[in-house]
């Protein structure tokens, strides 16, 4: 592989570790998310029906 | 998320994923070889759509402030605040794969004659100060209207930063590097360009969505546990 | 005169009145820039050009205003005038042009010393020099003013207020630095005077939106 072809093929596998490393923190924040929902659904089935 | 809603998150997705892939395959495989600057001109065709995302995205976030400031209605700062996120995140890609592109095409990192990327380095420091800024005043419309305030001084600053560093290029950075595309690029590489702009657009439209939904639903659960606790 | 303007001055003449009475902002500045030029001849090797030393007095320009600006509302901040200020009758942006010129005339009696400083400690100071620290005075003082007032709401002021500066100073330092080396001045001072109108018409358009509650 040519210098050239290697830079040119970091550029876009940078590219494609941006994309999944916003993915992987989708994904975290989603079940971060998920957590504090059921957290609060607990908590209001607790002070409806105590 | 309504119905009508959901298909055109999906389809969004969906273009994005299509034209990224047809796009970046058509500009590795199909496009012509620059004959000036041979391969590594290939980078051209997702460092240009990056960079103009973010610059969309910039725009983008000053329009939804311009919509807070005058319609006071809070739900536009979690959608400017969102585009200016995203327009960061592109704008720190931008640099990074214009790096690169400059390594590959004079041999350093970094180089003050370039102007599109010095320009795009003031305008991504401008608007990692308005983190800056959000983190650092309470919540409410207080920060609201900051926030708002200062992304439509972003969008003043990226014309007056462009005549600035043109005219700074005549003195004071006197070698000017720049990649000469644009003006008489063959038909095919065009084509390229422009599928890869759109599927980087589809992706950038996908990330906001996913982005957003995800603050929105953060301050609404919020909202929950006060009245729960 | 309009009342609009009235106000503008008496807003105006408060500020640097305040500012002569308690001598508190105007002294620091003028030391810091002398000490800051000083730091500077230390901090150049012998053979730095004449060019270079131009850029070192841009430099310690901005930083001096900086320092001028973070004690921009300082004094209303102290005595929540702030909050007065903006219930009275007045044009919010009324404020912002009041604070914009008292900014403008400590800058003034800062470079009153610097100038005369630069030239003794390295060249002389050429006319083009003076005109564009005169229209970057304006641009600097119209966004500081504003960006102070966005500061003044967060915690950490001090810090802030060089992080939202800076980037918006690039342009000014560009024009200022090329208008003193160029040998054609004129277009880096007709950008220094647009780099004002396009900032100054924005802050002044933008400032009551930044005061309300």
């Amino acid at each position: 592989m040519t210098s050239a072809e290697k830079y040119v093929l970091a550029a876009y596998l940078v590219f494609l570790a941006a994309v999944l490393a916003y993915l992987v923190i989708i994904a975290l924040k989603v079940g971060r998310l998920e957590q504090e929902l059921a957290d609060l659904a607990r908590l209001a089935r607790e002070r409806r029906g105590g | 998320m309504s119905s009508p809603n959901r298909v055109a998150a999906a389809a969004l997705a969906t273009a994005a994923a299509g034209l990224l892939v047809g796009g970046i395959a058509l500009a590795i495989f199909w496009a012509p070889e620059d004959a000036d600057q041979g391969f590594s001109q290939k980078i051209f065709y997702i460092h240009v759509p990056v960079a103009l995302t973010a610059y969309a995205f910039f725009g983008f976030g000053a329009w939804k402030a311009l919509r807070l400031l005058s319609t006071r209605d809070s739900r536009y700062d979690l959608e400017s605040y969102t585009a200016v996120h995203m327009g960061v995140i592109f704008g720190l890609l931008t640099l990074v794969t214009g790096s690169i592109w400059a390594k590959t095409s004079w041999g350093q990192w970094w180089s003050w004659g370039e102007r599109q990327l010095v320009l795009f380095l003031v305008v991504f420091l401008f608007y990692s100060a308005y983190f800056m800024l959000r983190y650092s005043t309470d919540p409410g419309p207080r920060r609201e209207r900051n926030s708002a305030v200062f992304a439509l001084f972003g969008v003043a600053l990226i014309p007056v930063s462009f005549l600035a560093v043109r005219i700074a290029g005549t003195i004071l950075h006197p070698t000017v590097f720049t990649h000469d595309d644009g003006v008489a690029m063959p038909w095919e590489m065009f084509l390229a360009f422009c599928i890869c702009l759109g599927g980087v657009l589809a992706l950038a439209a996908t990330f906001y969505r996913v982005e957003l939904a995800g603050k929105r639903i953060d301050a609404s659960l919020k909202e929950l546990r006060e009245q729960l606790a | 005169m309009s009342a609009y303007a009235t106000d503008v001055a008496t807003l105006a003449r408060k500020d640097v009145l305040l500012e002569l009475r308690s001598r508190d902002t105007l002294p620091a500045m003028l030391l810091f820039v002398v000490s800051a030029l000083v730091v500077f001849h230390f901090a150049l090797p012998a053979d730095a050009s004449d060019r270079a030393e131009i850029g070192l007095f841009w430099i310690a320009l901005v930083f001096t205003a900086l320092l001028g600006l973070t004690r921009a509302f300082a004094a209303e901040r102290e005595q929540g005038l702030l909050d007065g200020l903006v219930l009275a009758p007045v044009d919010r942006s009324a404020i912002w042009a009041a604070k914009a010129i008292s900014v403008v005339v400590f800058l003034a009696l800062a470079e009153a010393v610097a100038l005369p400083a630069y030239a003794l400690f390295f060249q002389p100071v050429g006319w083009e020099l003076v005109a564009a620290v005169v229209l970057a005075d304006v641009g600097i003082a119209s966004i500081g003013a504003l960006l102070a007032a966005m500061a003044a709401a967060s915690r950490s002021r001090e810090l802030l207020l060089p992080l939202l500066f800076l980037p918006l100073a690039i342009p000014a330092v560009i024009g200022g630095v090329g208008a003193s080396v160029a040998e054609n001045p004129a277009s880096f001072l007709g950008f220094l005077a647009l780099y004002d109108a396009v900032f100054a018409i924005l802050a002044w358009a933008s400032f009551e939106y930044v005061v309300t509650e």
